[in-house]
């Protein structure tokens, strides 16, 4: 798989480590209502999704920056890559 | 039909006109007591179990593709109870005792060879953890022994001992353990199902629950609705999405794994061998095929193939365990989709809805577990209570922080 880095373009995908689903972005308030319940599901729950998933991806023996991947887990084609910092930015991966 | 060595003579004399097909085609009926969704090992065996131990009628197996198509017939057939955790290990031994029964427990050869299982290791910490584990063991009724290096020597003679960077300095081993025919197994518990009235339905895919008032009330399929009293789902690596379909999120990923065989040799593999240093595990087929793998490829994946980077791994792993491999061709690659939970151990439980079961989160190691996989699931759903061995298989153990975690790498499932 070919990962288009946005900074550095197309790399392998064997120079990344793979974290998963992007929703780990949203971390929940520690001090908020229900934060254990909030936190118990941030850790261990996932969508799983058959189709398209965002992703995270670190650049480990690259410039070891976190990417959002977009790919397909039914074919293994990547839709995309962004930086993860830019995706945090804006608002999370909702 | 009873298959027995005067029966293959009787057969033989007469033209082999009385063999039979295994199981009926049945239609499905409008309603069943039990419906297990999900004709893969732990399916069929949770049918076989539930009607025959508990004595349970009107149960069907609802397959979306054919019998056996999944993991059960992609896996690379260790069987083993070689755990260190006290959540795993009683149940794994408890599986391994099963099998040592089975092909008499189901009239049907599944090639159960207790060839044996020999994990290298190639550090003193390693050796030390390896006693530990074998201690665990005993003290679970399984059995295991501490090897040293000559002692494997004399095993497995063509192993590299004197790798410089990872010498080999002994290996625990299971005697106990060894190799089944997945397909063979798959085949037992249909077969043993279907005589006693298990309607094994194929080509028939669940695809929504119907839940009254938290209870389920029967299941919407690709051959129209069925009615059930209590479902039981074990479709490993599809389990999140038929869950998500009751409105559930699981503590799993699903990814996927390959697995490779050679050409024909020689017997030359005494039995199954795994690298301690790197991830790559070995065995040879009664076919004479070298049956090894490694690592999972280690993304989320639905595909049931993997890439490349994960094959040259498993080869550079081979090469380092064992140079000789690198004189065999490689015949075939595959790979399965398994659901990875997030502490590497499988979940048995009730859910949330009623009458709801979830049989899920097998990893990779869920050949082994097939027996008792089928018996405690078929003896949650008969009794409505966890089976003494997989008492600790709950759903909610990660929000309340008992999490089985064999490895000790926390909620990522992909170094599980
Ligand atoms: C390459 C590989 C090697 C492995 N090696 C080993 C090993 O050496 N030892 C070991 O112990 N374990 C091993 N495993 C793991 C083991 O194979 C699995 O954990 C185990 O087979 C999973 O249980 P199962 O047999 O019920 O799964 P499956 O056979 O996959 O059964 C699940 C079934 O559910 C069906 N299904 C899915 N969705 C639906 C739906 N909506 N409606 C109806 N049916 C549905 C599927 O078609 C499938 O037939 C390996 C796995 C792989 C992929």
């Amino acid at each position: 798989m070919l990962i288009p880095h946005p900074l550095l373009g197309p790399r392998d995908a064997q120079e990344f480590t793979y974290l998963g689903d992007a929703a780990l972005l949203n971390r929940p308030d520690g001090m908020a209502e229900g934060a254990e319940a909030a936190f118990a599901e941030y850790v261990y729950l996932r969508d799983n999704p058959a189709g398209v998933h965002r992703e995270l991806w670190f650049h480990e023996q690259g410039d070891r920056s976190w990417l959002v991947v977009t790919r397909d887990t039914t074919t293994h084609e990547i839709l995309g890559a962004e930086l993860a910092r830019d995706v945090k930015l804006k608002g999370g991966a909702a | 039909m009873h298959f027995s060595g005067l029966r293959v003579i009787r057969e033989a004399l007469t033209g082999h006109k009385g063999w039979k097909p295994l199981w009926r085609n049945p239609e499905p009926q409008p309603a069943y007591d039990y419906i297990i969704v999900g004709g893969g090992g732990h399916g069929l065996a949770t049918a076989y179990y539930l009607a025959k131990t508990f004595g349970r009628a009107r149960i069907a197996v609802l397959e979306k593709s054919w019998l056996g198509s999944g993991n059960i017939g992609r896996n690379t057939t260790i069987i083993r109870s070689n755990y260190l955790l006290p959540g795993n290990e009683p149940f794994y031994e408890f599986s391994m005792k099963l099998w040592e029964g089975l092909e008499q427990e189901f009239n049907f050869n599944a090639m159960v060879s207790q060839r044996g299982i020999l994990n290298l290791c190639h550090t003193d910490a390693q050796r030390d953890a390896f006693r530990r584990r074998g201690n665990a063991m005993l003290l679970a009724g399984a059995d295991a022994e501490l090897l040293d290096r000559e002692q494997v020597r004399a095993m497995a003679p063509f192993l590299n001992f004197d790798n410089a960077r990872f010498p080999i300095k002994g290996g625990l081993l299971q005697r106990r353990a060894g190799t089944a025919r997945h397909d063979g197994v798959a085949w037992g518990y249909a077969r043993g199902a279907d005589m006693r009235g298990v309607d094994l339905i194929q080509n028939c895919e669940v695809t929504g629950f119907r839940i009254d008032g938290g209870r389920i009330s029967g299941v919407e399929t690709t051959r129209g609705y069925i009615a059930a009293g209590k479902v039981g789902v074990a479709v490993a690596g599809s389990s999140s999405r038929v869950m998500a379909m009751a409105g559930m999120r699981l503590p799993i990923e699903s990814h996927v794994l390959q697995a490779f065989v050679s050409e024909g040799l020689k017997p030359t593999i005494p039995g199954v061998i795994t690298f301690g240093a790197g991830h790559f595990y070995v065995s040879q087929s009664d076919k004479g095929g070298l049956v090894f793998g490694g690592d999972i490829d280690g993304y989320n994946s639905y595909a049931q193939r993997g890439n490349l980077p994960v094959i040259e791994d498993v080869a550079e792993g081979g090469m380092a365990l064992m140079p000789m491999i690198g004189r065999a061709r490689l015949l075939r690659v595959w790979g399965g989709i398994m659901d990875m939970s997030m502490d590497g151990s499988p979940i048995i439980d009730r859910t949330p809805v009623e009458g709801l079961y979830l049989n899920a989160g097998w990893c990779y190691g869920g050949f082994k577990a097939t027996p008792a996989s089928g018996y405690a699931f078929a003896h949650l759903l008969a009794t409505g209570r966890p089976h003494e061995t997989a008492g600790a298989y709950r759903l909610d153990r990660f929000a309340r922080g008992y999490v089985i975690d064999e490895k000790g790498v926390g909620a990522q499932p992909n170094l599980h």
